[in-house]
């Protein structure tokens, strides 16, 4: 096989996992990201305690989760026909993406939010604010350099699924390796889609450590590294500043 | 300003039942700081959070600025409109600042104000003039990561300050920082207190604070107040336990047949030559055994303790003397009705 009969191929199948896995992380986190919440808000001590809630979320979220995503994907064909008309192709797989992925990205999210430090909502209640507002000013924001690592975390499992949507109709860069590196031995078409893979994998965990790092450092002490301080000497100790007049 | 009746706070868990609050009555008045000190477990911080409702207590009342907040609670665990109005109200400030790590220092202090729905040039003025008064209006672009402790709690301070409160809770807010720092936090609350009048209730562990200060002080032990009053009437108490906390003089006797006495003098009979007079009318040898004068809710107290020769029963007549001369007297380890309970401990 040779680049030129190669190249139409790679940029489809490169656009059909961008197209799948775009809109099932779109749609995982629209949905994971209140259903974490909620987890959290419902779970015993919080603030909208509600066992009932809390135990039905839990439990499709467990089940979301540990349901292999082959069979999660077989088992909601008639729910996808019925939402795009067909089973076949990537717009057909990004309903079970989706459908996976909401659980996925909402058990990260209840972990993220459950480490904000109970004394901020403490302190927003104690200014009068709500609940909408705590989860709006104090959750979220404060949460966020982990929802964005989660993000990142759902984007690259989001795209090991769609490589198993890939086989069954779904198309994408998993389908390519499995229909030409494996049916047809076109080994170097293979190991193309996996470098390809290993690249956009490797970029998408680069590029979220980085905005969450940079999120988290954010009033952080910045500046000049350990070296260069010892050459400006020691920082003066942050003193006192300024009283009452 | 606050008043509290009958408040009782009972936590149930697996079964168990453990009362933080049996009863509590506090009173506390316009204008003045108040301080409640206690061991960790004897119920100051659920007292503190029960008087803005964060915890609702089991029964009793919380009346503040003439409101009766247990009354606005409703059943539900959430605050209603009207509870969270007057929350609103009340500032607060927490012993680990908990200022919002992802906005700056003028946004958090303008968070108060968002809730309030201010707009935001009106926010914006009202935090930097805050962030003035507190003395960080150079920091308002910092992130709270960048400020030093101190520096953090008085953010804290000007955000509780931002709905324009006639009442200020300082949860322990002292107690995560060095003495020096503590010094000039406290000395911005007492600032702020005669600037502004405003009422503040305290909780903390550190006698230190009270002395600082407070106008009145309670003392909390197992969910109860056992001893309250203005700081002065405290230190006029004989047997206080307080009193006795907040102006400690040592000094053991140098033998069986002594008499030891703690003498505390406030404001005229300060002024009096005493010991001397006692010595010279009594003819008798007073050795010092520890003294110490010091400023107690702004007020000149000197305590001192002295040990006369004899047993009590021969200095009757000397002790009888000091009393007349309108000082506090205490004779230590003797069995006098207020010292059986120290006695018994």
């Amino acid at each position: 096989m040779t680049w030129s009969e190669m190249q139409p191929l790679l940029e489809q199948a490169c656009t059909e996992t961008l197209v799948m896995v775009g809109w099932s992380t779109l749609i995982a986190v629209v949905g994971g990201l209140p259903l974490g919440i909620l987890l959290v808000l419902t779970d015993k001590g919080g603030l909208l305690q509600n066992t009932v809630v809390n135990k039905v979320i839990g439990q499709i979220v467990n089940i979301g989760r540990s349901l292999p995503f082959i069979i999660l994907m077989v088992a909601l064909m008639n729910f996808t026909r019925w939402v795009t008309g067909t089973t076949i192709g990537s717009e057909a797989a990004i309903v079970p993406l989706a459908i996976g992925g909401i659980p996925f990205f909402a058990r990260l999210v209840e972990t993220a939010v459950r480490e904000v430090d109970d004394g901020l909502v403490e302190a927003v209640q104690a200014m009068g604010g709500n609940t909408w507002t705590i989860v709006r000013k104090v959750l979220v924001p404060e949460a966020l350099p982990s929802l964005i690592a989660s993000t990142t975390t759902t984007v690259i499992a989001l795209i090991g699924y769609s490589a198993m949507a890939g086989t069954v109709g779904g198309g994408g860069l998993g389908d390519l390796a499995v229909r030409y590196g494996y049916q047809r031995f076109e080994t170097g078409l293979m190991w193309i889609t996996v470098a390809i893979l290993a690249v956009v994998i490797s970029l998408i965990q680069f590029a979220g450590d980085f905005a969450a790092r940079s999120l988290h450092r954010r009033g952080a002490r910045s500046g000049p590294g350990p070296k260069l301080r010892l050459l400006k000497g020691e920082e003066p100790a942050p003193a006192e500043v300024g009283k009452v007049a | 300003m606050i008043t509290t009746s009958g408040l009782t706070k009972v936590y149930r868990s697996r079964g168990r039942e453990v009362t933080a609050l049996d009863g509590v009555d506090l009173h506390v008045r316009e204008g003045e700081v108040y301080g409640v000190i206690g061991q960790s477990g004897a119920g100051k911080s659920s007292l503190i959070r029960c008087v803005n409702l964060l915890e609702r207590p089991t029964s009793g009342t919380v009346t503040v600025a003439g409101q009766d907040l247990t009354a606005l609670a409703g059943r539900g665990p959430r605050a209603g409109r009207e509870l969270r109005q007057a929350r609103s109200r009340i500032g607060m400030v927490f012993q680990h600042f908990n200022l919002l790590s992802s906005r700056t220092v003028q946004d958090n202090v303008e968070l108060p104000l968002e809730i309030l729905g201010k707009s935001g040039k009106e926010r914006s003025r009202k935090a930097l003039e805050l962030l003035d008064l507190v003395g960080l209006a150079d920091k308002a672009k910092a992130y709270p990561a960048q400020l030093s402790g101190g520096q953090k709690q008085r953010v804290g301070i000007a955000r509780a300050l931002a709905g324009d409160p006639k009442v200020l809770l300082s949860d322990e807010a002292t107690s995560a920082l060095d003495p020096e720092t503590t010094r000039s936090i406290l000395q911005l609350l007492r600032d702020l207190n005669r600037q502004l009048g405003l009422t503040v209730l305290l909780i903390t562990h550190e006698m230190d604070v009270v002395k600082s200060i407070c106008d009145s002080a309670a003392l909390m032990e197992n969910g109860r107040i056992v001893e309250s009053g203005t700081v002065t009437d405290l230190l006029a108490t004989p047997g206080s336990e307080l009193a006795a906390a907040l102006f400690p003089v040592g000094g053991e006797a140098s033998g069986d047949d002594r008499t030891v006495v703690d003498v505390t003098f406030q404001g005229e009979s300060a002024t009096q030559p005493v010991i001397s007079q006692l010595s010279r009318t009594y003819n008798i040898d007073i050795s010092i055994l520890g003294a110490a004068i010091d400023t107690v809710g702004g007020l000149q107290v000197g305590r001192m303790r002295i040990e006369l020769p004899g047993r009590y029963e021969d200095n009757v007549v000397p002790i009888g003397f000091l009393r007349e001369q309108g000082l506090q007297i205490d004779v230590v380890d003797h069995d006098e009705p207020a010292l059986v309970k120290e006695g018994a401990k």
